[in-house]
């Protein structure tokens, strides 16, 4: 194995939230006591990054995400534990940094591109390149005051992505400008995967993640909840946000209603471990009501490998009531016949009131099955087709 | 950390020690930023204005109407006034400017503070560079009116401009250090510096004749030695009588001291002395600015 791009070891960073800050010397002289709690932004993270790798950092707000990629960068000291980083890097925490609204695109241009660490002369040779890939041809040499917000990002994220980093951190900033243009600047961070640089990648967007990178870690907390393959720890951050609670650990389940357990079953009705497509699956859910809950429903949903949502059902949808469930209970889901041709699959089961606020019990993405590829290029869907042939 | 090495770049919760000479070299690898933001600052201060870069000429222009005219009032003026005045007004100026604009130089860059890594000592420094442009100028108008008005300066005495502007430098960076870090945790120490720079200006023998200033002091001693001597603690006392000594040149002209009675010999030996001194008070006020600096993005 190569030397790691970014070694992230036992790095924990606390803050200090003060109730009362002195911030003028008048103060520090008349007040003594100074009170002030701590909280743990980042907790014994560790981490390892090999060169070339695309890393998302995902996690709900306040997890730690920018802490952790502002340590990487230099811009926060860590509180115990050590990051190591290897080669040159470019922190992209917030675009066109340092710009001045009173210089023109040009000076600023030269100004923000020093500031991530190019050169004039390194800078003289991106320029032209620079204010294509903007678009700002006809406004370069206006201040920037004159600018649009759209045109302000557009120029911050094209000097950003024209440095040349072995390391590149990028906070949530793809999350700007216009469609086209976000297309544009994912294609260029794609381009840099490629020419196997190490990207660092903090988003809300876990489609983002699973375009770019693939490896990802999931903060909470400060506590690193998942970490490794991106689509493992795409599928974990969704089960989470499903829970509706995005703190870790206290899910709002009620469990007044718990799924005691769950089978797929194949078309002999025996544990299906694979499915070929056209076949039925039969899902059977175990419920157990707890207290007696009148207005629950069960629904079903299928995930694929790359998350994207598949099929859902609910015994509304077939107006089963389950009204006044109590006791125990078997539920069945009868698919009478797959159309997927290729590729694994998840089921997620969810207990909740009619309207969805409530959730009794959810089991997100607990069960799979695989669909062995009909041939060696599968179709999207399989569809039961008979071929019938008369003779005249 | 350098930008374009491929050596391991380690961060821990210590703060590392500072050697100043590894310290320069990292400095050194980002001073594009440095040239930029100084350039930026110019352009900024300059752009929205009529005059232009004129202004920096105009400020000692009105400190020479101001004090010419007092001086005019109070009679016993000093020979060449405009001249005296101005030779000590241009360091001043360079020293008062430069730790105003530092003071604020962290927390009127936050966004970059907090956004960007990059040695601070960046900061600080580009406000001084930005002053050290207007010092350049004044200087340079100084020397033109001297040319044009025929007054001869040149000679020995002139080669005490090179430690003069060292120690000028060494003293004003050293302390534009010490003043930007501690502004960012208690804010009201811009206010007061501006008390404290407005007494140091008087104390300091820029309007009134150095001559008095020995005088006066002499008639005290400590230790069998002139309070004079231990004037010199006022690191800028020695930096002026330099600045004055070179360009001002005359230490009695027309049988009236002005300046300081000291030898070439003594202006250098005190200016290395103050120089040293400023050296170790640098070592001193850089080693506080380094080890807040890494705290800066939390505390802005």
């Amino acid at each position: 194995m190569s030397t790691p791009a970014v070694e992230i070891d036992h790095t924990t960073k606390a803050f200090r939230r003060y109730k009362s800050k002195p911030t003028s010397l008048k103060a520090r002289v008349t007040r003594r006591k100074v009170e002030a709690e701590e909280f743990l932004a980042l907790d014994d993270v560790n981490y390892t990054i090999q060169p070339g790798t695309a890393v998302g950092l995902i996690g709900p707000n306040g997890s730690g995400k920018t802490t952790l990629l502002k340590i990487i960068a230099g811009v926060l000291r860590p509180t115990s534990g050590m990051v190591t980083t290897r080669g040159r890097i470019a922190a992209l925490l917030e675009l066109g940094a340092g710009f001045h609204q009173e210089l023109t695109g040009r000076e600023n241009v030269y100004l923000n591109a020093s500031i991530l660490g190019l050169s004039k002369r390194e800078t003289d040779r991106v320029f032209d390149a620079i204010v294509d890939f903007a678009e700002l041809e006809d406004f370069i040499d206006t201040q920037v005051k004159f600018y649009s917000s759209g045109m302000f990002v557009r120029l911050g994220f094209a000097v950003a992505v024209h440095v040349d980093p072995e390391i590149f951190l990028i906070d949530e900033v793809l999350a700007v400008g216009d469609e086209g243009f976000q297309q544009k600047c994912l294609r260029r961070v794609n381009s840099f995967k490629e020419e196997g640089r190490t990207i660092i990648f903090v988003t809300h967007s876990v489609d983002q993640v699973r375009q770019i990178c693939s490896e990802a870690m999931m903060l909470t907390k400060g506590v690193v909840h998942a970490s490794g393959d991106a689509e493992e720890v795409v599928r974990e951050y969704r089960r989470l946000l499903l829970t509706k609670d995005v703190e870790y650990a206290t899910r709002r389940e009620t469990h007044q209603i718990e799924i005691s357990g769950a089978q797929l079953l194949d078309k002999a009705g025996r544990p299906a471990r694979e499915i070929l497509p056209g076949d039925p699956l039969e899902v059977v859910v175990d419920l157990e009501a707890v207290e007696a809950v009148s207005d629950s429903v069960v629904s079903m949903t299928l995930h694929d490998q790359h998350n994207v949502y598949m099929y859902g059902w609910s015994t509304e949808d077939s107006g089963v009531s389950l009204d006044s469930l109590s006791g125990k209970a078997r539920l069945r889901f009868r698919l009478h016949a797959l159309p997927y041709t290729s590729g694994k699959y998840w089921v997620t089961l969810a207990v909740t009131s009619r309207d969805r606020k409530t959730v009794y019990d959810l089991a997100e993405q607990r069960w799979t099955f695989d669909v062995p590829p009909i041939s060696s290029n599968p179709p999207v869907a399989y569809i039961h087709t008979d071929v019938e042939v008369e003779r005249l | 950390m350098s930008p374009n090495t491929q050596d391991a770049t380690v961060r821990t919760s210590e703060s590392p020690r500072l050697r100043p000479f590894a310290r320069v070299r990292d400095i050194w690898a980002f001073r594009e930023i440095l040239l930029n933001l100084i350039r930026k600052e110019l352009k900024v201060k300059y752009t929205k204005s009529v005059l232009g870069a004129a202004w920096s000429m105009l400020n000692p222009l009105f400190y020479l109407a101001v004090f010419s005219f007092v001086m005019k009032v109070l009679g016993r003026g000093i020979p060449d006034f405009p001249i005296y005045l101005l030779s000590g007004v241009i360091a001043w100026n360079f020293f008062s400017g430069s730790l105003t604009l530092a003071t604020r130089s962290i927390i009127d860059n936050t966004s970059l503070v907090k956004k960007v890594y990059f040695p601070k000592e960046i900061l600080p420094l580009a406000a001084v560079g930005t002053c050290l442009v207007d010092f350049a100028i004044q200087f340079s108008v100084l020397i033109v009116y001297m040319v044009v008005t025929g007054y001869s300066f040149l000679g020995w005495n002139t080669l005490l401009v090179i430690p003069a502007t060292a120690t000028l430098m060494i003293v004003t960076v050293a302390i534009s250090f010490w003043v930007s870090a501690v502004n960012v945790t208690y804010r009201d120490v811009q206010h007061l510096l501006n008390l404290l720079l407005l007494a140091w200006f008087w104390l300091t023998p820029i309007v009134y004749a150095s001559a008095l200033l020995q005088q006066k002091l002499n008639e005290f001693t400590v230790g069998g030695k002139s309070l004079f001597w231990f004037y010199f603690i006022n690191p800028m006392g020695a930096v002026v009588l330099g600045f004055q000594r070179a360009l001002y040149g005359v230490v009695a002209p027309e049988g009236q001291p002005v300046l300081a009675d000291l030898s070439l010999g003594q202006l250098w030996g005190l200016l290395a002395i103050v120089g040293v001194a400023g050296l170790v008070l640098l070592r001193f006020c850089w080693a506080t600015f380094f080890r807040r600096s890494g705290d800066f993005a939390e505390e802005l």
